[in-house]
Parts: structure tokens; sequence; C-alpha cells
């Protein structure tokens, strides 16, 4: 029996296909470099959607110095809501401008909680997370959103909540989050560790490692 | 949009490209065991999300994560360490010659 | 290259690929396009046939907003010149040489395109195994290769093609229109007792379906072998 055919690279350098554009990249001033509009919320995910039932559902916050604070379902929602308009970038190119969110802010949760991290690994359900300085969840940031459009937010796109923290790309906003773990130094999250940049600022173009 | 959620998964077939770019061999016919479950089974029927904003590789049997494959513009990162080993089958005479 | 329409979405793409290898049944080959901005796009795609010398074919389903899909199965001319990869793949095979068993084939749509090169390569198999294809598609307009599998069809008499309509059925179509059941698994495919392979091809929830049921009708889960294309298509 023959094995699998021989792999031949064909072409290695990249040539142009004549007339291919690929999706437009739109040139607006509210669009970061190399991004494009789109109108529908495109839906990514790196595993099975989890299903977590709201009786079940809480966020933790963990210190640097082990201390817990738990909110459950009914807490979190208890808290003052704040409502967020903003623009979306995903990495993956699509940006979305004046999604309509509601949620509490990460100043609420954080307000008790005392600390000197410098940077937060976000965790959820499902097993997925993802990292950033944690100044960069304060000062009316970001969210835990649990409302989309007026409703509540669907579990595709992370419901029944998820971080939003709109200033990074997108990937950093984590879907079914459960928590916030503050740490003294930054530790790469879910595509942090594979080749995404550790911060990922969408208007200096930080997608990969080195950007 | 909820079918298109409920499977926006592929299977470990559609990693035959990315890693024929790294591997010599054909990998997706090789076969994982899950470090999580410690069930066996070939690369091809790993359930794979993807490919944006990268592939994720899930367990078939309990769905944890097998395999992880980003492919940036320079670079190709690949993290198996959800496979506790890998049986690549060989042809029989390719030893000791 | 050239282009062949297959149906109102579906067309077939003959590229030359000088030095080409040869591939089985069932590989695919990677094809990358770039823009003259340097933006890419790439997506793997089914070979459809057996290679004629450098000759390979692709059957693209131009699917809604994608970007590569569109471009190759309109925008293309002749002398454009794509990137590509190839054949990756070595699972979703079938060896003409090696396997006088059985084969059913199933197909979800343009899932149909590995298992039609699968077809096309039993003209080589010696001696070619009793082969069965039952092919899903919404439409009659939906069906891709409709005329070719029809004539390999009467002509071979080891090869039966059963088509499933879900939605729209041409007249005269005795199976009420309706998602493929246990039923035309066991009416249409091979008995158990007969050991056939497998191959299931299609969107997802169609693989996930038909592996279900045929597991259910007894089939040996490890005789079935399975690829799934996600929202944005093979």
């Amino acid at each position: 029996m023959e094995g699998p055919a021989d792999v031949l690279e064909v072409v290695v350098m990249s040539i142009v296909s004549r007339g291919f554009r690929g999706r437009r990249r739109d040139s607006n001033q509210r669009l970061p470099p190399g991004q494009y509009l789109t109108d529908d919320f495109p839906v990514l995910s790196a595993g099975p959607t989890p299903r977590i039932s709201l009786d079940d559902w809480e966020f933790t916050v963990v210190t640097e110095l082990g201390q817990s604070h738990r909110w459950s379902w009914k807490e979190l929602t208890g808290l003052s809501a704040e409502s967020v308009t903003a623009d979306i970038h995903c990495v993956t190119r699509w940006s979305k401008l004046d999604t309509a969110w509601r949620g509490v802010s990460i100043d609420t949760l954080l307000a008790d909680v005392e600390t000197a991290a410098d940077f937060a690994l976000i965790h959820s359900y499902g097993g997925y997370s993802t990292n950033l300085p944690l100044e960069d969840l304060l000062d009316g940031k970001a969210w835990v959103a649990y409302e989309y459009n007026g409703q509540e937010l669907a579990p595709e796109h992370g419901g029944p909540a998820r971080l939003l923290v709109p200033h990074l790309y997108f990937w950093k906003s984590a879907k079914w989050v459960r928590g916030i773990e503050l740490m003294p130094q930054d530790f790469p999250g879910f595509w942090e560790q594979l080749g995404y940049h550790d911060y990922g600022d969408p208007w200096r173009e930080q997608r990969y490692q080195g950007d | 949009m909820s079918e298109r959620t409920e499977f926006a998964f592929y299977d470990g077939n559609s990693l035959a490209g990315p890693l024929s770019e790294v591997f010599a061999v054909e990998l997706t016919t090789a076969v994982g065991r899950c470090r999580s479950c410690g069930k066996s089974s070939e690369v091809a029927t790993f359930r794979v999300y993807g490919p944006e904003p990268g592939f994720v590789g899930h367990c078939p049997h309990c769905e944890d994560v097998l395999l992880r494959l980003v492919r940036t513009p320079d670079a190709l990162w690949l993290d198996f360490s959800g496979v506790s080993a890998l049986r690549i089958s060989m042809p029989a005479d390719s030893t000791g010659s | 290259m050239e282009r062949r329409r297959e149906t109102a979405t579906a067309s077939t793409l003959v590229l030359d690929v000088p030095g080409w290898p040869g591939h089985q049944p069932g590989q695919h080959l990677d094809v990358r396009l770039t823009a003259d901005d340097g933006y890419q796009a790439a997506r793997s795609y089914s070979l459809a046939a057996p290679a004629d010398g450098d000759r390979v074919e692709i059957t693209v389903q131009r699917v809604p907003d994608g970007e590569v899909s569109s471009y190759l199965a309109d925008a293309t001319q002749s002398d454009d010149a794509v990137e590509v990869r190839g054949p990756v793949g070595g699972w979703f095979v079938w060896n003409p040489q090696g396997d006088s068993r059985p084969v059913l084939l199933v197909a979800g749509g343009s899932g149909v395109v590995p298992l039609m090169a699968m077809i096309r390569s039993r003209d080589g198999a010696r001696p070619a195994p009793p082969f069965r294809l039952i092919y899903s598609v919404r439409s009659p307009d939906d069906r891709i290769y409709d005329q070719e599998l029809r004539r390999r069809a009467t002509e071979d008499g080891d090869l039966d093609v059963t088509f499933i309509y879900t939605r729209t059925a041409p007249g005269g179509e005795a199976r009420p229109v309706g998602r493929i059941s246990a039923d035309d698994l066991s009416m249409y495919g091979f008995p158990v007792v007969e050991e056939p392979i497998v191959y299931v091809c299609g969107p997802t929830g169609f693989v996930e379906r038909v592996s279900d049921l045929l597991i259910d009708l007894g089939h040996d889960p490890a005789k079935i072998k399975t690829e799934r294309f996600g929202p944005s298509g093979p």
C-alpha cells in the first residue's frame, strides 16, 4: 500500500492573484488600520459553548495574596449597572461600530478589593483565558456585560456574561467570563500563549507577538 | 444564528494543510492520546474550531483541548500539550537501514 | 485554469500545477490568494477527481460573503495564477488499490466533492468494489455532478446513486422531502453484515446526524470516516 503522496510546495513565494481584493479594508476615521466594517456580529469560538445555569454561575476575583471575592448572579445583577456604547475591533479584521451593552463596571467590582497587582488574567467558563494590565480594566474602561442591544447576552456571544474591554482587540473581551486573577506579573492567556499580542491595541495593530 | 453556533466546529481533516507546513509526515492519520481522559483518536477526528483566530482541536471523547495552532504572517505556533503521546505510522523498513 | 459551472453556486476549476505528484481520492488542495496590497486569505478544497498529469480539479461552492470562494467561482480568468499547496490530508481517503470491501458514500451538499473523487477513481480500481452514494441536497438545482452521476450509475452496475431531497423534490419522486433518515441509510446503503467502509462528508450538523444514525443501525464506528465543514464552507 502506498502512503500519502509527498507534499509538494508548488509555489513558495507569494504571488498576487489578479483581481483578488478580499474583504474590503475600509478607510474610516473610526476604523483602526487593516480593519473592515461589518453589520453582522460574527461568532468566533475556541470550543463548545459552555452552558452555565444562573444558579451555579459566580464571578470571582482572586488577589495576588489569594483572597477571594465572589458574586452570585443575583449579587452581580444587583450592583449598579452602566449602559455602554462602544466600537469593537476583532483581530480577525472585522470592526463593528456603536455596539450597545449593559453591565457592571470593573471599578465597581474592584472597589473593595485590596491589591498591589499590575496585571490581570481573565478566566472563563470552558477554560478560555486572556491577560491584560490591571489599569486597562479600571477607570471606566471595562465591564462585565450581561446585556447586548437591550436583550440578555446570547450564549454564542458570551452569555450569561462576558468581559467588555472595547479599547483592546476583542479577544481580550472574554466570553463566558467567570473571574479575574490579579497578578504581580503578566502571564499569557489562551491566545497570547500561541503568538497573539500581550496587549493588543488595535490602533497600533498589535495583533501578534512582536507587533 | 443558533445553527451556526451549535455546529461551528470542523474536524481534524482541516488541520492537514497547516500541519503539512512543518511536518514531513502526514499527521492527521496519527493517533493522539488525550492527556485528560486517556482515550485515543486520530488527529483527523479531533473536533476543530477555527481557523480564526487559530485552530483549536478538542478531544472527541471529553472535549478537552488537545492542540492549538496559530499561523501568523511569519511563524507557526503549535501547542500539542493536550496530547500525552502521538502514534505515527512508519513504513516497517524505515529503521536500521 | 479552466472553469466549469456545476450549479448556480458551484463551479469546478481545473488547475495546471507543474510537477503535481498525484494524490489519493479524498485529499485536499490548499489555495492561498494574495491581493496587490499584501492581504492574504487561504482555504482548503477537496480534490474532485483523480489527477490527470499536472491537471487537478477542485469544485468550489460559493458561500455568502466568502472572499475566496466568490473569487474562485466567479472572478478568475484562464491565465490567472493562484498559489496552491498539496495534496494534503490522508485520513479521509479511499485507496483504489487496497480494498475490495463495499463502499458507502453519504454526502450533504458540497460534501459530495471528495466522494466524487472516490467514484471517479473506481475506473482504476481492480477489482472495483460495489459503491453506493446517498446524496442529500435541498433541491434538484443543487445537485453537483448530476449528469455524470446518472451516467455513471447507468453504465456501472456496481454503482448506485440515490438523491435525498430535503426541501424540494423533482416531479415523480416517491420519497417525501425531508432530512436523511435511518430508513434512507438502510434502504439505499449496504446491510451491516456486508461491513462496508463508510465515508460521510458534509456540514457538521449533517455529519453528526448521519454518523449517529449509522451507529444506531449497527455499523462499526471504526469503519465510518467523516469530514465536516463548518459555516464558512470547505
